[in-house]
């Protein structure tokens, strides 16, 4: 067994312990742990992140609301206790199907779900204050970077600028990854795969001496992990480019201040020189692309509501007044209506200007 | 031209030649279907079903608990003889023919009482029928008394004239102190099923708990409807008609035949709640005189008048022409012929529709050996005679739709028939039942009527709802307890592998935790705890909505 492994052995080991002891005692078996719903989530002021509150949980098995979630938490901890035991890893994907088979003598499936088994491993984090790394389990990867970095991985030598089309695939785990030389003088973070190819392929990053960072639409933890060390560890801004709609503003909230659902693990994630780049309604006056808009759905409107009233954007006035020009606008634009103006308008015009001119949200 | 002239004969008088007048048993030759003789099969149903209605109307008028045989005997194919006896109290000879052999002949149309026959054409219609069929007569043997002779006669019906024909005419033995025997063929088709002459019969004790019928089909089967109460329904009073009911060609005819002198005392002597006051206060509505002769009202004033009463207030009319079965006893009727686990049933309280009371009762057995994945069974009733035909055109059955059962515990898609374990009856009692025909098939669209049959379905829906959820709730707490059965081993397994205690020493504890009366209560109980986690997981849900970042 590796050293960094016999913590988290120790932590689900004394889970079990105290279970046994409750049922020994006659005790109903009871899990206690932070809260993790949005009335439990605060922002702190000092820190600008997310975090939760003190409100505490109960997970009881002789409760007739709990008793399956119960069974889900404990069958999701036996199976991260048997992968550090053998020392390997699995992916949430393996964790479903290790999990989900039919309870004897029933109809009923232990997990229907992958969403089931990854909430389970969710608030496993949060009873033994753990990291799903650490449990020994992995996301897919996700992610590309391409810019001039170049890392140790597991004893290899990885250069970022020297990887092809395809740049380097983010691991879900970054924490042994060791940064071996930084020349880079800023990050930009994109929503859209397809806009970072289009940028790689212009070969932005060498122009302008950055690194390019996507993932498929959501900003997994491994890359946000990675963001963070790169912008902690080297001082790096970090750019962020998304569509202008909820969801995009609410790309950059989560990079910025963490997000709801992950609210126990902002320490490691949030990054506070993060910047929202575009697009921004003034990019849809200043560069003609109203014609491209795309009208809201009712959801669109909800969601800018609710995103409009969180606390860390309430006494925002530039943010505010984004979202002014949305509402009016009624609509949203993706990244990819620049293209309009020229394949290469993002990389050789739009980008360079916006960063000169500093025209970015905070 | 004065040749023309003789020869010429103009074309009324020609069509004069042929226009005669119309026999009534002539008319119903040509038109059978109205009267519900459409089929064979109907034709025995409505056969039986006439016969047994005047049984039972004459019984219950001398107070006699009825004791009713019906016997149905296949003769050839698709020839039957039907043969009911009754001991009522049997029909004064010189009646017999007319009553038998005569259409439109009956005590029953000029009164305003709750019977189960109205026109006087039932049983003749019947016999007519048979006759048209078979050529044979209807054979009829009755008696009224011990010291009285039974009659029997052998009738058929003179199609031109209306008049009965006697066949043959005698005084016979027979074992029976009073009542009545009836003995039709007939071409008929006898089968099973929803809308046979068993069904018909067997709904007939359902809501007729005081009687008792012997039935032997044509298979020589015999069931034998046993009664469930020695308790006759009370006597229907007969009223007089209510103003609120009146029509203008009515109005009129009763102002031509009345013995009173005035339009007031018309008035107060033709009309239930109508007394001096109000029959003034009419008069002044309507503009005429109170001491206008009756016989010299004009079409106009009659008009006047009706409006007159439709401004006056009048009291609702008296309920006690009316005779609905009660609850207990409609329950013990349902319980008696349906094997369910439960039953509820409600009698509303009087109510009017065109001036003519009327009582709506409703029941409803759920549950034991009724069909769970079917459309529930609708009973339909009126004044004590179950309506097999034409389900979907009755306003009963549109009450049943328009409801929504799904609170109720049954299921429902939209406004159709609830599906269930569930037998829904509905019966209407009045002085006048307002079918939407001859053959008495389907209750009119009412508004009154059909306000009226709701409340007493939803009244008897909310019992219903309760006993089901009570039950649901009993196989959801064992179902329960069952599920925390089969969580223990893989509690224990999982507990075992992450603390290395032996996972037979955690199975016994938690086993032994499961009988404990306090998490026994935790198990059973659907407590508040359990919905606010409910509600957390549904906030849950939505907060996921939001969060579009990180899953993966």
């Amino acid at each position: 067994m590796k050293k960094q492994e016999k913590k988290p052995v120790k932590q689900l080991e004394a889970l079990g312990s105290k279970l046994v002891a409750d049922i020994e005692k006659g005790k109903n078996p009871t899990i206690e742990f932070s809260l993790r719903s949005l009335s439990n989530v605060v922002f702190d002021k000092d820190t600008k992140t997310l975090g939760l509150g003190e409100k505490l949980q109960q997970r009881t098995f002789f409760n007739v609301g709990h008793a399956k979630k119960f069974l889900q938490t404990l069958e999701v901890a036996k199976v991260s206790k048997n992968l550090l035991d053998v020392g390997k890893h699995a992916s949430l994907r393996d964790v479903f199907y290790m999990a989900k088979r039919t309870i004897a003598n029933s109809n009923i499936n232990i997990v229907d779900d992958q969403s089931e088994s990854d909430k389970s491993l969710e608030d496993l984090e949060l009873i033994t204050d753990l990291s799903r790394e650490q449990l020994n389990i992995n996301a897919n990867k996700m992610g590309s970077v391409a810019g001039n970095v170049t890392i140790e991985d597991s004893g290899d030598t990885i250069n970022w600028a020297k990887l092809g089309s395809g740049g380097w695939s983010i691991p879900s785990n970054v924490e042994e990854i060791e940064f071996k030389s930084v020349k880079a003088k800023y990050i930009i973070y994109m929503e859209k795969q397809a806009v970072w190819e289009r940028l790689h392929e212009d070969k932005f990053w060498e122009k302008q001496n950055c690194i390019i960072v996507t993932s498929q639409g959501q900003t997994t933890r491994g890359i946000r992990r990675l963001l963070q060390r790169l912008s902690q560890e080297h001082n790096l801004p970090l750019y962020v480019l998304a569509d202008f709609d909820p969801w995009g503003f609410y790309i950059y909230s989560v990079l910025k201040f963490g997000s709801i659902n992950l609210a126990h693990m902002s320490g490691t994630m949030t990054l506070q020189n993060a910047r929202f780049l575009g697009i921004t309604g003034d990019d849809a006056n200043n560069y003609d692309l109203k014609k491209h808009f795309i009208k809201f759905k009712d959801v669109d409107m909800t969601r800018l509501k609710q995103i409009s009233e969180y606390d860390w954007f309430k006494k925002n006035k530039e943010w505010q007044r984004q979202f002014k020009m949305m509402k009016d606008f009624g609509a949203k634009l993706e990244i990819q209506a620049l293209s309009s103006k020229g394949i290469t308008f993002i990389s050789d015009k739009y980008l360079p200007e916006k960063i000169r001119k500093g025209e970015f949200l905070e | 031209m004065a040749k023309e002239a003789e020869k010429y004969i103009p074309v009324a008088d020609e069509l004069a030649k042929r226009q005669k007048e119309i026999s009534v048993a002539e008319f119903f030759t040509k038109n059978r279907h109205l009267l519900g003789f459409d089929n064979k099969r109907k034709a025995l149903l409505m056969t039986v079903k006439e016969a047994v209605d005047n049984s039972l109307d004459a019984c219950e008028e001398a107070r006699v608990l009825p004791e009713i045989t019906v016997e149905i005997v296949e003769m050839s194919e698709f020839k039957y003889k039907v043969v009911i006896e009754d001991n009522g109290p049997g029909i004064v000879k010189k009646q017999i023919p007319n009553i038998f052999a005569k259409l439109l002949y009956g005590s029953k149309f000029h009164t305003l009482k709750q019977a189960r026959g109205q026109q006087g054409i039932g049983i003749s219609a019947a016999v007519l029928y048979a006759q048209l069929t078979t050529g044979r007569p209807v054979k009829i043997t009755s008696r009224i008394g011990k010291k009285e002779p039974a009659h029997y006669y052998e009738l058929n019906i003179d199609t031109q004239t209306n008049k009965p024909m006697i066949a043959k005419e005698e005084v016979v033995e027979w074992h029976m102190e009073h009542g009545t025997r009836v003995e039709i063929d007939l071409e008929a088709e006898y089968l099973k099923g929803n809308q046979s002459v068993d069904e018909y019969l067997k709904q007939t004790a359902v809501i007729n708990p005081h009687v008792t019928i012997i039935y032997t089909n044509p298979k020589s089967e015999q069931v034998i409807y046993a009664r469930g109460t020695d308790n006759l329904p009370d006597e229907a009073k007969e009223i007089k008609p209510h103003p609120y009911g009146i029509e203008l060609g009515m109005l009129l005819d009763k102002l031509r035949w009345t013995e009173s002198r005035t339009l007031q005392s018309f008035l107060t002597s033709e009309f239930s709640r109508v007394g001096p006051g109000t029959a003034k206060e009419i008069c002044e509505h309507a503009a005429v005189l109170p001491n206008t002769k009756p016989s010299e009202v004009s079409r106009d004033m009659g008009e006047r008048l009706i409006n007159g009463i439709q401004k006056t207030k009048i009291i609702a009319p008296p309920t006690d022409c009316l005779s609905p079965i009660g609850r207990e006893l409609l329950e013990k009727g349902l319980r008696k012929e349906i094997k369910a686990e439960f039953y509820c049933t409600t009698s509303r309280p009087p109510s009017v529709y065109r001036g003519n009371p009327f009582i709506i009762e409703v029941g409803v057995a759920y549950g034991g050996e009724i069909p769970k994945d079917e459309k529930v069974n609708i009973l339909r009733f009126a004044n004590r005679v179950p309506l097999l035909y034409q389900e979907g055109a009755c306003g009963m059955t549109d009450s049943i739709t328009e409801t929504s059962w799904k609170t109720y515990g049954l299921n429902q898609s939209g406004d159709s028939i609830p599906v269930g374990p569930a037998v829904i009856l509905v019966h209407m009692s009045s002085v006048w039942v307002p079918f939407t025909s001859e053959s008495k098939e389907a209750i009119a669209h009412y508004a009154e009527i059909i306000k009226e049959i709701k409340l007493g379905l939803q009244e008897c829906g909310r019992m219903l709802g309760s006993y089901v959820r009570k039950k649901y709730k009993v196989s959801e707490q064992i179902e329960r307890a069952n599920m925390f059965e089969r969580y223990i081993p893989e509690i224990a397994d999982s507990l075992s592998v992450l603390s290395g205690e032996k996972k037979e020493k955690i199975l016994q504890g938690l086993q032994k935790m499961l009988v404990k009366p306090e998490i026994k209560n935790e198990i059973i109980q659907d407590d508040e705890d359990d919905k606010m986690y409910r509600m957390d997981f549904k906030n849950k849900k939505e907060e996921n909505e939001e969060a579009r970042e990180e899953t993966g």
